[in-house]
């Protein structure tokens, strides 16, 4: 009997080797993708009792875990909640993470590897794991003149800011309105925190969605900037070329004139494309698009970004879009950024970053430096082209004169800075008659040397009809954010 | 080749040594881990060391030196290390179902002190049956009563009063204020029965057969007894929702008669009956297919995969080398004190601690089958494997559920789980191998003396035999 025996002793060696290579691979291998699946109680509750990582700003802590004495030992705390809502995001047992909160949550939370020398440590020195700190690239200054602009506007108004580095890349403003308090949601009263989301979800205007990369809105004449690099960039126009101009144009296969705002004539039948540009000539144009074509013009805003994602650093951005598939009419609206046009603000500040760079689109980024807890960078964002060539260096001086000149005389005149040549375009761009249009200003300063491009939407401001244009709610705006950079 | 090997330890030129001193070192070690394990649990769950420790610590040392005692005297040959091994993993047990009390996984009862009094319990039922049972073969002559008291135990719970069902199933029965799983007994039972029958059948079942493809198949007459064990599995499966015991059954049927006749086909023929035997009750019974559900989608929201998530949540977050007694979540891990105690020691202790509890009860079985192997008579050699092979298909299918190897039924991890008639079964099990191994380790009988008992002659024969 002793051979079957032997066999048996074989056979029960292999279900413990089962076992014990099963148990290693659930425990060791698979151990990280099962820590990080959302509904895991054991990690949520460790990484809420543990100190995590602050989020700054200029050296200063826009987010940061305080002691607290109840079941979590630390609170998560916005000292400066409304302004900074759409960066920090917010940090929520209930609801979890939201925008650098969750992109950067391994580091703050301590779990990145790139911090396992300090895990070591800790371990070793039995001490609490901490988090690491996450350095922003945002100017405290520009953000606080965006989110006070939008917030002077009144408490119903929609709106977005971004501004942008654009020799770097750099995000140094991005605002939204309305926003919303982020400590209201990391609060340990779950039924208040409960009770806050509930409010904030069933909000119509949706605080939580940030408006300068989550939402797209017809671009209106800020588009007209694209428009204007294709045709400079196909050779055939200069900014002294005279183009079709007058009060209105027949668009063919309809039976609708494409006009002017304001029904103007721009200033006769036939203009300069600077002085189309200056006054906004809705009819130049549109016939300036239907004379490229949509390919062209498709194809010179996806070089600026259109129809891709390239933030770094925020979560849920939204492509920006050009119709694919134009008839004559509807290429000639889109060349005005009307029809099925949308953009982000995000998009129409890189759109100027572009031209304020030569003809370089670099890449925009929000995590400047990551630091251990002992502070030691552990990483620094370097900055790297989007995309170069997006216009000739001639084409991209050429739009920043024809831009200068829509501040100096033109529809942006509520830009200027003193001192300071601003290059500027607005817009105001028509959706649907039961809505308000859409208020556009869309620059960047000093035009000569470019520190700032910023792109700034009001989307329903709850003022008077008539009362909303590029040039008298976005524009002053875009000054203050641009001077708050520059330092005047 | 084993027989010629095998000839000069059976045949008396190598004498086993006792290692008694050996074996009270171990329990030493033992004890260091079962106290140490109960004071870790205070450091981490109050911060001290429990006030109690000493009068804790004394009581678990008092019944380990009472075993070794015992042993010592009444078993002295018996092997050394399988009472260490189970003193230590008792002592853990002890250990987490304390620390499980303490989180309330429980409830309000205090688990801890029960598994205690239930461990004195085995611990005299262990010494009684050294003391009282002095030659395992007088269990030989227990074979039928064995049989029909194991079919009394299976049957019990599905009697009306004292059967009752508890989580779904029907493996229980209530006498006044105490439950009893009648299974865990009638386990111990069967091996005996099996043993004693196929001692008595094996040269029918081996030498009648026939041959197809390489393979030697029994008779169809043989077939008899596998068929009808098959059947009772199927109806604790079918009556009593109890999955794992009708696999513990079957299989451990199956092996012994592998084992009993030396023929490679009673394998393919179990295999064979059991891929049908699942297959059939897939089909057929709902609470089947919903194991197998969860084992295979346990994260998907329409099946009830909560247990085993959290468990397996338990041990990555328990990682290699684990939270700490105290200081992890596994009560988030329903019955985490008993069927998923593992997925607690994975989370506190952490993949060493499982490997270190997954190669305790290896050892066990490697020295349950080593016995198998020196032991002279062929009723010992089926009751020593018998008792290995179930320990191992016992720890392979809960441990093997509890980390989502194969889909999860419910039996008790042996020594580890809380549950008194688990505990005081396996130290009744415990019991038997040492007098199996103490009586095969000895110096055999002096033939030409008077010393020998009427049984020496047996052992003569089964030299030859071999």
């Amino acid at each position: 009997m002793n051979k079957p025996i032997r066999m048996m002793s074989i056979l029960c060696m292999l279900l413990f080797a089962a076992l014990l290579v099963n148990a290693t691979y659930l425990q060791y291998f698979r151990a990280s993708s099962l820590d990080s699946r959302n509904d895991n109680k054991r990690v949520r509750d460790a990484e809420y009792s543990r100190h995590r990582g602050a989020i700054v700003v200029a050296g200063k802590q826009i987010a940061k875990s305080v002691p607290v004495h109840d079941h979590y030992k630390y609170l998560r705390t916005y000292p400066q909640p409304r302004r900074y809502a759409q960066v920090t995001g917010y940090y929520s047992y209930v609801y979890g993470r939201n925008a650098i909160e969750l992109t950067q949550n391994d580091i703050l939370s301590g779990s990145d590897p790139r911090l396992f020398v300090n895990r070591i440590q800790d371990l070793l020195g039995n001490a609490a794991p901490e988090g690491g700190s996450v350095s922003l690239t945002i100017d405290p200054k520009a953000q606080a003149a965006a989110a006070n602009g939008l917030a002077a506007l009144g408490a119903h108004t929609e709106g977005a800011v971004a501004a942008i580095d654009p020799t770097t890349g750099k995000i140094l403003a991005l605002a939204s309105a309305p926003t919303y308090d982020p400590n209201r949601l990391s609060s340990h009263h779950f039924d208040k925190v409960q009770k806050a989301w509930d409010q904030l979800t069933h909000n119509p205007k949706s605080p939580l969605v940030d408006r300068a990369i989550q939402r797209t809105y017809p671009p209106g004449s800020t588009f007209k900037l694209v428009t204007a690099a294709a045709a400079l960039s196909s050779g055939q126009y200069t900014p002294n070329s005279i183009v079709k101009a007058g009060p209105s144009l027949d668009l063919p296969l309809t039976t609708t004139d494409l006009v002017n705002e304001n029904g103007t004539d721009c200033g006769g039948p036939r203009i300069t494309l600077t002085q189309a540009l200056v006054v906004s000539c809705n009819v130049s144009f549109g016939s300036l698009g239907m004379h490229l074509g949509g390919d062209v013009l498709r194809q010179q805003a996806q070089k600026f970004g259109f129809g891709q994602t390239y933030l770094q650093g925020l979560n849920g951005q939204v492509p920006s879009r050009f119709p694919k598939h134009l008839n004559a009419p509807q290429t000639a609206l889109s060349a005005i950024g009307q029809y099925d046009v949308a953009a982000t603000p995000l998009q129409m500040a890189m759109v100027a970053a572009g031209i304020a760079d030569g003809g370089t689109v670099m890449r925009p980024y929000l995590v400047d430096e990551v630091r251990a807890p002992d502070l030691s960078v552990l990483d620094k964002t370097e900055p790297e082209p989007f995309r170069s060539n997006v216009v000739s260096s001639t084409v991209a001086h050429e739009l920043t004169q024809m831009m200068i000149a829509v501040v100096d005389h033109g529809t942006g005149t509520t830009a200027q800075i003193p001192g300071m040549k601003v290059a500027g375009k607005t817009g105001t761009a028509q959706s649907e008659p039961s809505r308000p249009p859409y208020a556009w200003f869309v620059s960047f300063a000093p035009a000569d040397d470019p520190k700032v491009a910023v792109a700034v939407l009001v989307e329903d401001a709850g003022v008077d009809r008539n009362a909303i244009s590029g040039s008298g709610l976005a524009a002053p705006i875009a000054k203050k954010v641009m001077e708050a950079v520059i330092g005047k | 080749m084993s027989a010629a090997q095998l000839l000069p330890s059976v045949g008396g030129s190598f004498a086993h040594r006792r290692r008694r001193g050996a074996e009270l070192f171990l329990l030493v070690l033992s004890l260091v881990v079962g106290i140490g394990a109960y004071a870790a649990v205070g450091i981490g769950v109050h911060g001290k060391v429990p006030p109690d420790i000493v009068g804790y610590g004394g009581g678990l040392a008092a019944l380990v030196l009472v075993c070794h005692l015992v042993v010592r005297f009444f078993a002295p040959y018996a092997d050394p290390v399988l009472l260490p091994i189970v003193s230590g993993l008792n002592g853990l047990g002890l250990a987490m179902i304390r620390r499980l009390d303490e989180s309330g996984a429980a409830g309000t009862g205090n688990l801890a002190g029960k598994q205690l009094i239930w461990t004195t319990v085995g611990v005299i039922l262990f010494v009684l049956v050294l003391i009282v049972l002095r030659d395992h073969r007088r269990l030989q002559s227990l074979t039928y009563t064995s049989g029909f008291a194991a079919i009394v135990l299976l049957v019990l719970p599905m009697l009306p009063l004292i059967g009752t069902q508890i989580n779904g199933a029907r493996i229980w029965i209530r006498l006044g204020p105490l439950s009893f799983q009648p299974g865990e007994v009638a386990k111990l039972l069967l091996v005996i029965f099996f043993a004693g029958y196929l001692v008595l059948h094996r040269d029918a079942l081996a030498l009648a057969g026939r041959r197809f493809a390489g393979i030697d198949f029994p008779r169809g007459r043989d077939l008899g007894p596998v068929v009808v064990m098959w059947l009772v599995s199927l109806g604790i499966l079918v009556f009593q929702r109890d999955l794992g015991s009708s696999l513990l059954f079957f299989g451990l049927f199956v092996v012994m008669l592998y084992v009993a006749t030396e023929r490679p086909g009673w394998l393919v023929v179990g295999l064979g009956l059991f891929v049908i035997g699942s297959y059939a009750s897939y089909l057929l019974f709902s609470h089947v297919q919903e194991r197998v559900n969860v084992w295979l989608h346990p994260f998907a929201p329409d099946t009830n995969g909560y247990q085993i998530v959290q468990a397996m949540y338990g041990m990555a977050w328990g990682g290699l080398v684990g939270r700490g007694l105290g200081q992890g979540d596994p009560s988030l891990v329903p019955f985490s004190y008993s069927d998923f105690i593992m997925s607690s020691i994975g989370e506190e202790l952490g993949l060493t601690g499982m490997i270190a509890v997954l190669v305790l009860y290896g050892i066990i079985v490697e020295r349950c089958l080593r016995t198998a192997l020196v032991c002279r008579d062929s009723f010992g050699k089926l009751l020593a494997s018998g008792l290995g092979v179930v320990f191992a298909l016992q720890v392979f299918v809960v441990v093997g559920g509890v980390t989502k190897l194969i889909p999860l039924t419910g039996l008790t991890t042996p020594f580890l789980s809380y549950g008194g008639s688990s505990l005081v079964a396996n130290w009744a099990i415990i019991a038997l191998l040492l007098r199996i191994s103490d009586q095969a380790r000895r110096p055999p009988p002096d033939l030409t003396g008077g010393a020998g008992r009427a049984t020496g002659e047996d052992d003569a024969t089964q030299v030859v035999k071999l």
